[in-house]
C-alpha cells in the first residue's frame, strides 16, 4: 500500500511521571528526574519514528490538606531545559512543552521558545495553557487571579503577542556578508510593538525567525470558548475523546470551526493521549491491565481521587466499602490543591458514581478503578495497531499522544512491537522526510510578513 | 594599551630569569615556582558572548557569523574549551539585542551582530554534548521569576550531571522593560550613565541590585526545599517520598515572596555555583550576599590588590559567612596568531568596526606566553582565577585551548586532566553542601 494515499498516523510520545499513573513500585521502573530517563525515551520514540515527544508541566507540588502528596511520584525538571538538553541527543524528534502562559510575560515565552526552536533546527513546539489558581500563584509574583472571561482573552493576547515577536524577523534578515560588513538586511530586523488590554510593549526581538518559520502551538480545549480558540490558533489540539462516537464529533466540530475561521482542515491536528497495555494475547493483555490498575489505585489513592469531587476530607472511609453517603461541599477551602481539575459539577458527578456503584454493585475503590479513567489501548500488538491505525483513518483523530506507565522503558515494546505493524500497514513513515516538525506533521511553514512592513 | 605593555614588560622581566637559564634548569626553577605558588592551580574560564567580544569579530575569516543561532556553533565552541580543560564557560545574555553601549539605547546600524539567544537554553543544550567543563549561562533577574530560574538552573544541574552554574544580572534598561513589559524602569539620564561609570549607582538601580539579591536568595532556599534524601521509594508503605524533607520556604522580602516548595528535587551539586560580575560596591555586595564567585575587572596589575580589598570589604559589611568568594579576574584578550599579532588583528578589527574597541575589563594584546605571564602575576596578588573573553571567539578561544594551556601546563600552573568531580569540586568548592532546611542543620 502506498503511504501516500493512506491517511498517516501522527504520533508523539509522552513521559509519565507526576501522577498515580505511574508505577515507581515496579522494580523495572527508573527516575522521573534524572535526565537519562527523559534521553531514553525520546530516543526510543525517534527510533519508532514518532512526530514529537511531548513534556507536561505543574508549577506547584500537589497538597491534600496542606501536606505535600507522599503516595505517588512528586518532583518534575523544568520543561525547557529538558526540551533544550533532548535537541542535543535527537535530530528529528518534535519538541513539545506544556508552559503556563499566566505565571511568564509573553516576551520570555517568545524568546525561549523561539531559541529551542533554533538550537533544534526547526523542531519546537508550545502547548499553551492558562492557569489562574491563587494556590501556584504564591511562588510567583504574577500571583492572583483572573475569572475565566479575562483569561481567554489574556490567553489570546499572549498568542498574538507571541507571534508579533517571531514574526517580527525575516528568513532573509540576517545576510552576515563579511566582505561589505553588512549583517543585517534592514534596521528594523526584529522591531516589533504591542497595544493591547493586557500588554503594551514594544522594543527589538532578539532571536531570528525559525527554520520552520514559527513553533508550533498545540492547545487543549473541550469547552466552546476553549474550542473557538484553538481552532482558530492551534496547529494541534489535544482531544479528550477516546471512543469514536464522541471523538468524531469532536473532530468534525473542530475541523469545522477552523474553516470557519478562515482556514483549511488539514492545518489543525486532533491528537487524544492515550496509555497501552500489550499482551500476547487479548485476555493476557486485559489481565495486565487489570493489574495494573488496582496497583494503580490503592484505597489511599481512591479516597485522595475522591475528595476532588467531594472537597471533603474522606480518610475515614473505607475504601473497600462503599462511596461516601455525604454530599460534596463546594463551598470549603479546596482540599486538594496544585491539582488542574475541572469542578463542573460536583453533585451530577457523584450522583453519576452512585448510579455505577449501584448498577454494577462496585467498592469505592471499585468505582474509582472503573470511571476514573479512559481506557488505555489494551491487546496484542497486532490489535493495538489495528486500533490505533482505524481509530485515525475513521476521524477520529490524526493520531495519538502514547505514553506507559511504565519510565522510562515502557515505550520500548510499543516501538518494538507496534510501530513496525503501522509502517506495514503504511500508515506510519518508514522514516523521516524531512527536518522541522512542521514537516514530520506535513504543516506549511507559515506565511512570512511582507518585506515592507505596514509600521 | 599603554597599560597592557606595561604589565606585560613586568611579567616578561620576571620571567627573564627562567629564559636566561638553560633549559633542564628551567624545568628545577618551574618545579620551585610551583612550591612557591600557594594558589597552583590556576583557575581559567572563558565568557561566550556571539561571534566575540569584538563589535567586528563576526567579520574575521573564520568566524561563522551566519551560524551564531545554530547549535553545531556553540557545541564547537564549547568543546574548544573543553578541550582546553577549562573550569567552565560562561554564556552572555540580556533581555534586548546587543547594542553598542551596555545602557545605551539600540541604533539603527546593519554593521553588527543585534541578535542572541537565550544563554540557559543554549547551556542546556551543551549539556549532552560535554562531560567535565561547566556550564554557566547569564539569567537575568529584574524581570524573570526566581521560581523559574530555580528550577531551571536545578534541571541544567541535572541534564549536566552537575556541571550547573548561574550567573546573576540585573537588567537596569528601559529598553528591557519596555519589552517585558510587567513594570516601568526609567530611561537613564545623561547623568545617570556619567555617575555609573564613575562608580556611584542611581537609587533605583541600587534597589534593582537589592531585588536581584533577593531573588537569588529564594533561588537557592528553592534548590534547598528538598532535602537529598527526600525521595524514598518505599514500596512496602506505598510512599514515594518522605514528605518530612520537603519544605516550603515562604519567603517574604522587600520585593519578592514565593512559597515553595520548589518542583524540582534538590540538584546534584546541592547548590549549583552562582557567579556575579561586580565592577563597584553595590555589586560587590551582592556578589557577597549571592553568589560563590566574583568576576572583578581591574584595568591592571596595580589595581588587583585593592579590589580584592573592596571585594573582602563588602563580604564583611554583608556579613558572609562560610566560604569566601571565589575572585576571577575578566581579560579581554586578542592572542598572536599565525603571522599577526595581537595588536595588529585589534587594530585591524578596530579599523573595521570604525572605533576604538573599549571595554570594562583589561584589554591584553599578545602571545600567549605574555598572558600566561600575565596571569601568574596577577595570581600572585591574590586572585584566585580569571574568566578570559575572547576577542574572536573562534580565533581566541582556540588559541586559549590549544596554545596558552599548554603554556601554563609546561610551567606546571594548570591542571593535565579534568578532576572527577563536579563544578563545585573543579572549583574547590565544598561538594557537600549542607542543606539549611535539614534537621541539624544550623538555620541559613
Amino acid at each position: 500500500m502506498s503511504s501516500q494515499q493512506r491517511k498517516q498516523v501522527i504520533l508523539g510520545a509522552y513521559l509519565g511521571g507526576v501522577n498515580h499513573h505511574t508505577a515507581w513500585w515496579d522494580p523495572q521502573a527508573g527516575s522521573q528526574i534524572e535526565f537519562d530517563s527523559f534521553e531514553h525515551t525520546a530516543r526510543t520514540a525517534e527510533r519508532g519514528k514518532f512526530d514529537f515527544f511531548f513534556l507536561a508541566e505543574g508549577l506547584a507540588l500537589r497538597e491534600r490538606a496542606g501536606q505535600v502528596f507522599d503516595q505517588d511520584i512528586i518532583g518534575r525538571p523544568d520543561t525547557f531545559t529538558v526540551l533544550a538538553s533532548l535537541a542535543a541527543v535527537t535530530e528529528h524528534l518534535g519538541l513539545a512543552g506544556t508552559i503556563n502562559a499566566t505565571f511568564n510575560e509573553p516576551y520570555e515565552l517568545a524568546r525561549q521558545f523561539a531559541t529551542l526552536d533554533q538550537l533544534s533546527g526547526g523542531r519546537a513546539a508550545w502547548n499553551v495553557v492558562t492557569s489562574f489558581d491563587a494556590f501556584t500563584g504564591q511562588n510567583f509574583r504574577r500571583g492572583g487571579y483572573l475569572d475565566s472571561s479575562q483569561r481567554y482573552e489574556r490567553a489570546e493576547e499572549t498568542l498574538a503577542l507571541v507571534r508579533e515577536l517571531w514574526d517580527s524577523w525575516r528568513s532573509d534578515d540576517i545576510v552576515a556578508d563579511k566582505d561589505s560588513g553588512r549583517f543585517l538586511a534592514r534596521p528594523d530586523a526584529g522591531e516589533f510593538a504591542f497595544h493591547g488590554s493586557h500588554f503594551d510593549v514594544s522594543g527589538k526581538f532578539t532571536v531570528p525567525r525559525s527554520p520552520q518559520g514559527r513553533p508550533v502551538i498545540l492547545q487543549a480545549g473541550v469547552s466552546p470558548q476553549g474550542r473557538d480558540f484553538a481552532a482558530g490558533n492551534a496547529d494541534a489540539i489535544f482531544s479528550p475523546y477516546g471512543d469514536l462516537p464522541d471523538a468524531v464529533e469532536f473532530y468534525r466540530d473542530i475541523k469545522a470551526r477552523a474553516v470557519a475561521a478562515g482556514r483549511e482542515p488539514g492545518e489543525i491536528k486532533i491528537l487524544p493521549s492515550a496509555s497501552f497495555v500489550l499482551g500476547t494475547s487479548e485476555a493476557d493483555a486485559i489481565e495486565k491491565y487489570r493489574d495494573i490498575r488496582n496497583q494503580q489505585v490503592t484505597g489511599q489513592t481512591a479516597l485522595i481521587l475522591l475528595e476532588q469531587i467531594w472537597n471533603r476530607d474522606l480518610s475515614a472511609y473505607d475504601p473497600e466499602g462503599p462511596l461516601p453517603d455525604i454530599a460534596p461541599d463546594p463551598e470549603a477551602p479546596p482540599i486538594i490543591q496544585g491539582k488542574a481539575f475541572i469542578h463542573q459539577d460536583r453533585f451530577a458527578t457523584v450522583e453519576r458514581l452512585r448510579a455505577v456503584a449501584e448498577s454494577k454493585k462496585l467498592t469505592l475503590r471499585e468505582v474509582v478503578i472503573d470511571q476514573f479513567e479512559r481506557g488505555p489501548i489494551v491487546g496484542t500488538a497486532q490489535q493495538v495497531a489495528e486500533k490505533i491505525d482505524s481509530f485515525v483513518q475513521n476521524d477520529g483523530s490524526d493520531g495519538f499522544i502514547i505514553g506507559s506507565h511504565l519510565v522510562p522503558t515502557g515505550l520500548d515494546e510499543f516501538v518494538d512491537e507496534v510501530v513496525p505493524l503501522l509502517q506495514d500497514r503504511g500508515a506510519l513513515r518508514a522514516d523521516y522526510e524531512g527536518t522541522t516538525l512542521r514537516d514530520n506533521l506535513g504543516l506549511a511553514i507559515p506565511a512570512e510578513r511582507e518585506k515592507a512592513s505596514a509600521r | 594599551m599603554s597599560q597592557a605593555a606595561v604589565v606585560a614588560r613586568t611579567s616578561s622581566e620576571g620571567a627573564g630569569g627562567f629564559a636566561a637559564d638553560t633549559a633542564r634548569s628551567r624545568v628545577v626553577l618551574e618545579q620551585e615556582y610551583r612550591l612557591m605558588t600557594s594558589t597552583f592551580p590556576l583557575h581559567l574560564a572563558v565568557a561566550l558572548d556571539g561571534a566575540g567580544w569584538h563589535p567586528a569579530a563576526w567579520r574575521e575569516p573564520h568566524s561563522r557569523p551566519s551560524e551564531l543561532f545554530s547549535a553545531s556553533y556553540w557545541t564547537d565552541l564549547v568543546t574548544t574549551a573543553e578541550r582546553g580543560l577549562l573550569d567552565f564557560v560562561t554564556i552572555e545574555d540580556s533581555l534586548s539585542v546587543p547594542t553598542a553601549h551596555p545602557f545605551g539605547p539600540v541604533d539603527n546600524s546593519v554593521d553588527q551582530v543585534r541578535a542572541r539567544l537565550d544563554a540557559h537554553l543554549v547551556a542546556a543544550r551543551l549539556a549532552p554534548v560535554t562531560r567535565n567543563i561547566g556550564l554557566v549561562p547569564t539569567v537575568t533577574t529584574t524581570h524573570t521569576e526566581p521560581f523559574h530560574v530555580s528550577k531551571a538552573v536545578a534541571t541544567l544541574d541535572y541534564t549536566s550531571r552537575g556541571r550547573a552554574g548561574w550567573q546573576v544580572k540585573v537588567s537596569a534598561s528601559a529598553l528591557e522593560s519596555g519589552q517585558f513589559g510587567r513594570r516601568s524602569i526609567p530611561e537613564l539620564s545623561e547623568q545617570d550613565r556619567e555617575s555609573i561609570v564613575a562608580g556611584v549607582l542611581p537609587d533605583f538601580v541600587r534597589d534593582l541590585f537589592d531585588e536581584s539579591a533577593e531573588a537569588a536568595d529564594i533561588v537557592r532556599r528553592l534548590w534547598d526545599s528538598w532535602e537529598d534524601d527526600a525521595e524514598i521509594r518505599d514500596v512496602a508503605q506505598r510512599r514515594f517520598i518522605d514528605r518530612d524533607k520537603v519544605h516550603t520556604i515562604d519567603f517574604e522580602g522587600k520585593y519578592l515572596s514565593v512559597r515553595g516548595p520548589s518542583i524540582t528535587p534538590r540538584p546534584p551539586q546541592g547548590q549549583p555555583v552562582v557567579t556575579a560580575l561586580a565592577h563597584q560596591r553595590v555589586a560587590y555586595e551582592l556578589a557577597a550576599r549571592a553568589a560563590d564567585l566574583v568576576f572583578v575587572t581591574p584595568p591592571g596589575a596595580e589595581q588587583v590588590a585593592p579590589i580584592i580589598g573592596e571585594v573582602n570589604a563588602a563580604q564583611e559589611r554583608v556579613g558572609r559567612r562560610g566560604e569566601a568568594l571565589r575572585v576571577y579576574a575578566d581579560v579581554v584578550v586578542f592572542l598572536d596568531a599565525d603571522g599577526e599579532s595581537g595588536q595588529d588583528r585589534l587594530d585591524r578589527l578596530d579599523a573595521l568596526s570604525g572605533n576604538e574597541y573599549r571595554s570594562d575589563a583589561y584589554i591584553f594584546a599578545g602571545s600567549v606566553s605574555a598572558l600566561a605571564d600575565l596571569l601568574i602575576a596577577w595570581q600572585e596578588k591574590g586572585i584566585d582565577g580569571f574568566r578570559l573573553r575572547p576577542g574572536v571567539a573562534v580565533d581566541d578561544l582556540d588559541a586559549i585551548s590549544g596554545r596558552l594551556v599548554p603554556e601554563l601546563q609546561n610551567r606546571g600552573v594548570f591542571r593535565t586532566e579534568y578532576p572527577q568531580e563536579n563544578l563545585r569540586g573543579v572549583l574547590g568548592l565544598p561538594t557537600d553542601v549542607p542543606n539549611r532546611y535539614a534537621a541539624g542543620t544550623p538555620a541559613a
